[in-house]
């Protein structure tokens, strides 16, 4: 039993460094790397990018950290590809800050970095960073809740509902897009929970699931059961929401807005359970990307950013049954041709 | 009789009391610690009734009303039940970390059975409760006929289950207004119940009902008290007769089922079938069952604690929001409180005397 042991432990040391050796294959190697393989925004988003690739003629490997903020996991993978001569890697970073310096070993070995869906901080330390503007996305929904409500707007009873405590950059951005486009003095913008205007009743935490959605909603109608407008993180966190204000008998009077656009979030604004979602478009992001490694790959040429900002924005778009004036949107017909999950 | 002989005459001068334990009087610490060792939900009530009063001085109405307070029974409910699956693991010196996992991976068969394959949904429902007994047969089997520890086993199945519910469900969430209208037998145990101000959900009611089924088995069936015989000493247990193969089996496989039964009430509680929900129920449930009074040694301790340690989470979380703390701060409160309740714990098995 021993040696059997024994020799499957070599047989197994053996293959892990055959899979670590530069597998110099004639095509283009690349690689996308995301936060996890679980949630269907980064399913989606492999799936854009294997399609383009099949099509583009690119040898693209799929990565995923375990969980949200599994940094090690993304380093290790950052590192494979390094040893599998990629040409460009696709990343989705987990934590910011943490993977910059392996992401500068990947770009000193001369291989192509572009951040997916979240910038990396600095936004530079990639060599292109291609996703949704969530500033942008909390803008529109937070504008279109502000002139929905109308003149009730100014006494209007507000409730966050973020993913965590950490002031994730999403979060923040999609949060505090809300406020400023609700009329809100944001104070500072990187900063969760330092404004003091007296229609916010509070932030509470989801971890971006119905069941957190639920708790965080009952938590905020117990400090103030006069809210009549919500801001989600994204579609499960208002669909939970959605289920503790109809366990006491508020659905109807409180407005819901959201963030992503996923199939399920569409369907539910349709169902006018949420007012109107920010959608965003994973799918492009990622082929957009495996076409600008391939594009380098061939002449060496990296991509560009939008006008006006520092980086390339895949487009977000407000979905909603009911358009306000002043407040660019899709209906839901047009929404769930796009949407994703 | 006749007449005593010669060498029984000596016995009128040898002390004639029954053979007795020596008695001295007790401290009022000792009789606490007595106390405690006899009654072991005691500290966690105490604890209990004790923080709902801080926090009903501190926050006021807002707490301190019915309906606050159902509301954490409400939110406590998936804990529970959960920790009623992991109480009895852990009274055989076992652990079980794969509970949430478990919960979850029945619930999406329950949703997916309905909605991709078109099941009746009381048969679905019944392949989703089947499904966590295998989950927990899986478990104890390895754990009972291969020998291997109950920690090792379950952080396997753990991401085994885990990972078969991603891949299974593509992490895809069925909606709730789907649910409502095609199989409102899924969310069952969402149906509310109102008196006063207080709101109790048929979940809270099945949490209850089963805590108390379990402590009248633990406590006086005969089923029960081997479960705690196993869990104290094994290799007594076995040599008095008990199968502890087939014991460890049948814990683990229960322990399952009510893990599938939590996924039901689980979707009832966020009115859909969601992959995502439940990723530290395990940690929960463990919690809820340390801060309870279990001894993770095995064979002491009242399931009736876990339910009491339950809710104190529940109190804390609750309370400390509506104070408007940080929310870390709960997580730091809970961690002093796991770690008071063991040292309780440590302190109560040294009863002596």
């Amino acid at each position: 039993m021993k040696t059997i042991l024994k020799s499957a432990a070599a047989a197994a040391v053996l293959l892990s460094f055959a899979s670590v050796a530069p597998a110099q294959a004639a095509g283009i190697g690349a690689c996308l790397i995301t936060k996890t393989d679980t949630n269907p925004f980064f399913v989606k988003m492999k799936e854009g990018a294997t399609a383009k690739a099949a099509e583009l003629g690119v040898d693209l490997k799929a990565y995923a950290g375990k969980d949200d903020g599994d940094n090690e996991g993304q380093v290790a993978a950052v590192e494979t590809c390094i040893a599998d001569g990629a040409k460009g890697i696709l990343i989705t970073p987990s934590d910011t800050k943490a993977i910059v310096p392996t992401i500068q070993k990947a770009r000193d070995a001369g291989i192509l970095v572009i951040a997916l869906d979240t910038p990396l901080d600095p936004i530079e330390a990639a060599d292109q960073t291609m996703a949704t503007d969530n500033f942008q996305a909390g803008f529109l929904i937070g504008a279109y809740a502000k002139a929905k409500l109308g003149d009730a707007a100014k006494d209007a009873k507000i409730g966050f509902l973020d993913i965590n405590s950490k002031q994730v950059t999403v979060d923040v951005l999609r949060d505090q897009g809300f406020m400023k486009g609700f009329g809100i003095d944001v104070k500072d913008p990187n900063v969760i929970g330092d404004e003091d205007d007296p229609r916010i009743v509070g932030h509470d935490y989801t971890d971006g699931n119905p069941a957190g959605g639920r708790k965080a909603m009952e938590n905020l109608l117990q400090i103030n059961p006069d809210i009549n407008v919500i801001h989600t993180i994204n579609e499960p966190a208002a669909a939970g929401a959605y289920e503790a204000l109809k366990a006491v008998g508020k659905e109807g009077q409180v407005l819901i807005m959201s963030v992503d656009g996923g199939c399920p979030g569409v369907k539910d604004v349709a169902a006018g359970i949420i007012g109107g979602t920010s959608q965003q478009y994973p799918l492009l992001m990622a082929s957009m990307g495996v076409e600008a490694i391939k594009k380098f790959a061939d002449t060496g040429e990296k991509p560009g950013v939008t006008e006006g900002k520092n980086f390339f924005d895949t487009g977000v778009a407000l979905i909603t049954d009911a358009p306000v004036e002043g407040v660019p949107s899709i209906d839901t017909k047009e929404g769930l041709a796009k949407c994703w999950g | 009789m006749a007449k005593a002989q010669e060498f029984e005459k000596v016995l009128e001068q040898s002390d004639m009391s029954a053979a007795s334990f020596e008695s001295h009087i007790k401290s009022p610490l000792e009789k606490a610690q007595h106390f405690l060792h006899s009654s072991q939900a005691a500290v966690p009530l105490i604890v209990l009734i004790l923080s709902i009063a801080v926090f009903g001085i501190l926050v006021g109405g807002k707490f301190f009303n019915a309906f606050s307070l159902t509301l954490i029974l409400q939110q406590v409910a998936i804990v529970g039940i959960v920790g009623a699956a992991q109480t009895l693991v852990i009274l055989t010196a076992g652990i079980d970390l794969s509970v949430g996992a478990v919960m979850v991976l029945s619930s999406v068969v329950m949703g997916q059975f309905t909605f991709r394959y078109g099941i009746p949904v009381p048969i679905s429902i019944l392949c989703g409760l089947a499904c966590g007994a295998l989950c927990g047969f899986i478990n104890g089997w390895l754990i009972a006929k291969m020998k291997l520890p109950p920690f090792i086993v379950t952080l396997g199945t753990w991401q085994v289950f885990n990972a078969t519910k991603y891949l299974y469900s593509k992490n895809e969430t069925i909606r709730g207004q789907d649910i409502e209208a095609q199989a409102p037998l899924l969310q069952l145990f969402g149906i509310q119940i109102k008196f006063g101000g207080a709101v109790i959900t048929l979940g809270v009611i099945f949490m209850v009902l089963l805590v108390v089924f379990l402590w009248y088995i633990l406590n006086y069936t005969a089923w029960g008290r081997r479960l705690y015989a196993v869990g104290d000493d094994p290799e007594a247990a076995q040599l008095t007769g008990i199968r502890v193969d087939r014991m460890l089996i049948a814990v683990y496989t229960l322990s399952g089922l009510i893990c599938g039964f939590a996924g039901w009430v689980l979707i009832g509680r966020i009115g859909s079938v969601s992959p995502t929900s439940g990723e530290f129920s395990n940690i929960e449930s463990i919690t809820a069952v340390v801060i309870g009074g279990i001894s993770l040694f095995g064979g002491r301790g009242s399931i009736l604690g876990m339910i009491f340690g339950g809710l104190i989470v529940g109190v804390f979380s609750l309370g400390l929001r509506l104070l408007g703390t940080d929310p870390q701060w709960t997580y730091f409160l809970i961690g002093v409180l796991i770690i008071g309740a063991v040292a309780i714990d440590q302190w109560i098995r040294k009863v002596s005397g």
